[in-house]
């Protein structure tokens, strides 16, 4: 049986350090299983967060020779292993332990948002009608299973710690999925400009390239936000307009 | 003694999936103090696994479904040992609630008229499940917690149950750790709910996360609360095989309801070489009327592939048995083969199934659109669990409630695809109403701080066990999946399930050695050991309760036993906790089903 060897960050009162492991590796696994079998073996008291091991739950994400990524979803064989294989926590989010880290921000932050507000009913029954074409937009966004992979590489949060400013792609393709709901009429402009700090993304796509979704935050989520909050704020017709009737 | 930190609510809802997060909203609506006690962070319990969809007759594909089919449905596939009652209040409650969650954000698949879409299923006559690709579950969830956190619900994410706490013979609470720093917490509560989930993780295959250690159920038997169906376990016809590491992981009963067929390894559909009596009027016996049911044509009866998962199981394990099997030991299930009868198939299986699609091409190296999967059984649900009163979800201990998997009722022997996504939406409804009721009615009692205490220090015996000659909490785990897996698996025999319980005694015993080390702090050893406990009360359960029923009926199979007994038909099994500690079993004869009831199931059998 081959064995690959694994470099994973432990947690001490120093701060942490990397401890070597060595894994047998077997046919299609993934990074989450050597992290159990390191458990179940050698380390009964690595803490990782995990839960549907398929991709669905967004709880395993970690950074894997520097990629952010979910640990279920990264085979070995997509992996160099005659180096051996580093896995980090999360670097935007302060570490509770080993690779777990406080992601409590991200919850805090969704309560800010204005939460979905429908128009009255369509038909009597109390339903809604609603065409396809109409949520295939909003669809994609709900895809997301909140791995916060998109926030950890967010520079604003992660190299700038703004996390008081801006409240990072996530969540603004939540507002997007609540702004672009057919059905909704709240309105989050003004805060996306705001309190929620849309301003502070230049785009630079990392969110858009980590998400294990496939989501198109940047140009699907965050640039017609932006676009909205520009048409409101700063278009200088509108923004005429406003100086005279004031 | 120092006293452990207390809340206090007057509504403890444990376990934050769907049914906790319906309870814990319902709950918060009749304007009581709610508090939510997740065992992993908010939002990603099992519940976001769910795949095909929630079954609910809104009648918006085709007009002759009813409450009445949904019912009658529900009891077949359960083989008639549903509690009737809630299979009745299911099947009239979940439109209800399904269209409740569109009005909290929920954005399901539409009909060209711009209704919500309904999907075919296994078992269900009509096209029933409400949908969102192959990620129903997750859009639950997430709009269920997004709606939940503005109601005023306290949530407590990534803590742990170990104790309920009982006062006067009623529920008073509950003791418990928080993962972060480990240390203990109690709740004092006038109601508390158990939604808990299943217990998956009692076999060495299974769809289940890490969370799935049976807590509610182990946590109401200690307490002296009756379990009931305990030997009705599920084993999901289609979980992915290989590669190994992938073993046991999902894949949606919508692969066969978008017209996904299974094959042998001579490429034969064997499916249609054995249909139950009970189905055969409703089933396709040929494929080309199949395929005319999965596109929608009304005047067809469904493929095979769509009979109950009980079956489907039954048939894979027949083929691999008889040597037809697939290289890994399972059978091919095509989807690709539309391809043939769709233009555009590729996309059209990509835009239905993107999950699937993206799971077999990243864990599997395969393209769903251009080869078979191999797939075989997967433990997937327990239809056993605590046994509750039907309108009120409250269990035989006064002021515990129990909802969605971890309760008993509703699916008789075997369960529907998509009846738990609105099993959960409906009881969790219904456990969160009245168990709001209840804490109105009967004010809050006090807790026996010292009971408390005591079950927080025998929380911590594996820390004091240490290394040494102390046991691996995994190792004792592992061990008890495997035996479960090979002695009161899929096909159960008498000798093999009484030598379980013998090594189930032996890993009991195991598992009070059980040993830790390292801190208190996020210690996954330490969790693993103290969950054993719960997972062996269950596997115990199981195990009693299947030697019991000496028949074969839904997702228990007997090869010792292989017909169904009508004697059988009359009662369920219950396992609850004798004062010594050992498990008693006993049969409890089902309420007699109303004569209008009986009527919907006789006109429903042509």
């Amino acid at each position: 049986m081959t064995t690959a060897a694994f470099k994973v960050w432990r947690s001490d009162d120093a701060g942490g350090h990397y401890e070597n492991f060595s894994v047998d590796v077997v046919p299609g696994m993934v990074v989450l299983d050597a992290i159990h079998q390191i458990q179940a073996t050698q380390a009964g008291d690595l803490a990782v967060r995990w839960n549907c091991k398929a991709g669905k739950c967004g709880s395993c994400s970690a950074e894997i020779n520097g990629n952010p990524r979910l640990m279920c979803m990264t085979r070995l064989n997509t992996l160099n292993l005659l180096a051996p294989v580093t896995v980090e926590p999360m670097r935007a989010f302060p570490l509770i332990k080993d690779l777990v880290t406080d992601v409590s921000w991200n919850y805090r932050v969704k309560k800010t948002i204005t939460p979905f507000t429908p128009r009255p009913a369509d038909a009597p029954d109390g339903t809604w009608r609603m065409q396809q074409a109409d949520v295939d937009r909003v669809q994609e966004f709900r895809k997301c299973i909140e791995c916060f992979l998109c926030q950890d590489v967010c520079h604003i949060l992660r190299d700038h710690h703004l996390h008081d400013g801006f409240i990072g792609p996530r969540f603004v393709t939540y507002a997007a999925a609540l702004e672009m709901h057919p059905l909704d009429v709240a309105d989050r402009v003004p805060a996306l400009k705001g309190e929620h700090g849309i301003g502070y993304c230049n785009i630079t796509r990392c969110c858009t390239k980590v998400c294990p979704e496939h989501i198109t935050i940047t140009e699907n989520a965050i640039i017609p936000l932006k676009e909205r909050v520009v048409d409101r704020f700063y278009d200088p017709l509108t923004k005429l307009l406003r100086i005279f009737k004031s | 003694m120092t006293t452990l930190p207390t809340y206090e609510y007057d509504v403890l809802v444990i376990g934050a999936g769907g049914a906790g997060l319906r309870a814990a909203i319902e709950a918060s609506a009749a304007g009581v103090k709610v508090g939510l006690i997740c065992k992993s962070l908010l939002g990603k319990a099992h519940t976001v696994m769910a795949e095909g969809g929630v079954a609910a007759a809104l009648a918006n594909v085709d007009d002759r479904d009813s409450w009445k089919v949904h019912f009658a449905d529900t009891m077949r596939g359960g083989q008639y040992v549903n509690n009737w009652r809630m299979a009745e209040l299911h099947a009239k409650e979940a439109p209800d609630r399904v269209r409740e969650l569109e009005a909290w954000g929920a954005v399901f698949d539409r009909t060209t008229d711009g209704r919500i879409l309904q999907r075919n299923f296994g078992g269900h006559r009509y096209p029933r499940l409400a949908h969102v690709g192959d990620r129903t579950g997750l859009e639950m969830i997430r709009t269920l917690q997004d709606y939940g956190v503005h109601r005023g619900i306290d949530v407590h994410m990534e803590f742990t149950v170990v104790s309920l706490l009982q006062t006067d013979g009623r529920a008073s609470g509950v003791v418990g750790y928080e993962r972060e720093r480990g240390r203990f917490q109690v709740f004092n509560a006038a109601a508390v709910v158990l939604a808990t989930g299943g217990a998956g993780r009692a076999f060495k295959i299974t769809s289940n996360s890490w969370e799935g250690t049976g807590d509610g159920h182990a946590l109401a038997y200690q307490a002296g609360a009756e379990l009931m169906d305990m030997e009705f376990i599920q084993f999901h016809p289609t979980g992915m095989i290989w590669p190994p590491s992938v073993q046991g992981i999902l894949v949606t009963e919508g692969v066969r309801g978008e017209g996904g067929v299974l094959l042998n390894k001579e490429g034969r559909r064997f499916m249609f070489d054995d249909i139950p009596e009970a189905y055969r009027n409703q089933t396709a016996d040929n494929e080309e009327e199949g395929w005319r049911y999965t596109q929608g044509d009304k005047n067809a009866r469904r493929p095979p592939e769509l009979l109950t998962r009980d079956h489907v199981a039954r048939c894979i394990m027949r083929e691999v048995k008889a040597g037809r099997g697939s290289p890994h030991g399972g059978v091919f299930l095509d989807i690709s083969w539309i391809k043939k009868r769709l233009s555009g198939g590729a996309e059209h299986i990509k835009r239905k199934l993107p999950s699937m699609y993206h799971q077999f091409k990243e864990l599997g190296d395969i393209d769903i659109t251009s080869e078979a999967m191999e797939v075989g059984p997967t433990t997937h649900y327990i239809m056993g669990g605590i046994r509750v009163d039907a309108d009120s979800q409250m269990s035989t201990i006064p002021g515990l409630f129990a909802a969605g998997e971890c309760a008993a009722g509703i699916n008789g022997a075997n369960r529907l695809g998509g009846n738990s996504l609105s099993d959960l939406l409906v009881f969790g409804k219904r456990a969160g109403e009245y168990g709001a009721a209840f804490a109105r009615d009967n004010r809050r009692v006090p807790i026996d701080p010292a009971m408390a205490q005591r079950a927080a220090d025998d929380a911590l015996k594996p820390f004091e066990h240490g290394r040494g000659k102390a046991e691996n909490p995994y190792s004792i785990q592992s061990d008890l999946q495997e035996m479960m897996q090979r002695l009161v698996g899929i096909v159960r025999t008498e000798s093999e399930m009484q030598d379980a319980v013998k090594e189930l005694a032996s890993l009991k015993e195991r598992a009070t050695r059980a040993g830790v080390t390292g801190h208190r702090e996020y210690n996954p050893g330490w969790h693993t050991a103290i969950d054993l406990k719960n997972l062996l009360a269950v596997s115990e359960a199981i195990a009693r309760s299947a030697i019991e029923r000496k028949e074969s009926r839904g997702g228990h199979f007997r090869e010792d036993f292989p017909d169904k007994n009508p004697e059988y038909a009359t009662f369920n099994i219950v396992t609850r906790r004798r004062p010594d500690g050992s498990m008693e079993v006993v049969r409890v004869p089902l309420a007699p089903l109303p004569p209008e009831l009986q009527q919907i199931i006789e006109d429903q059998k042509s």
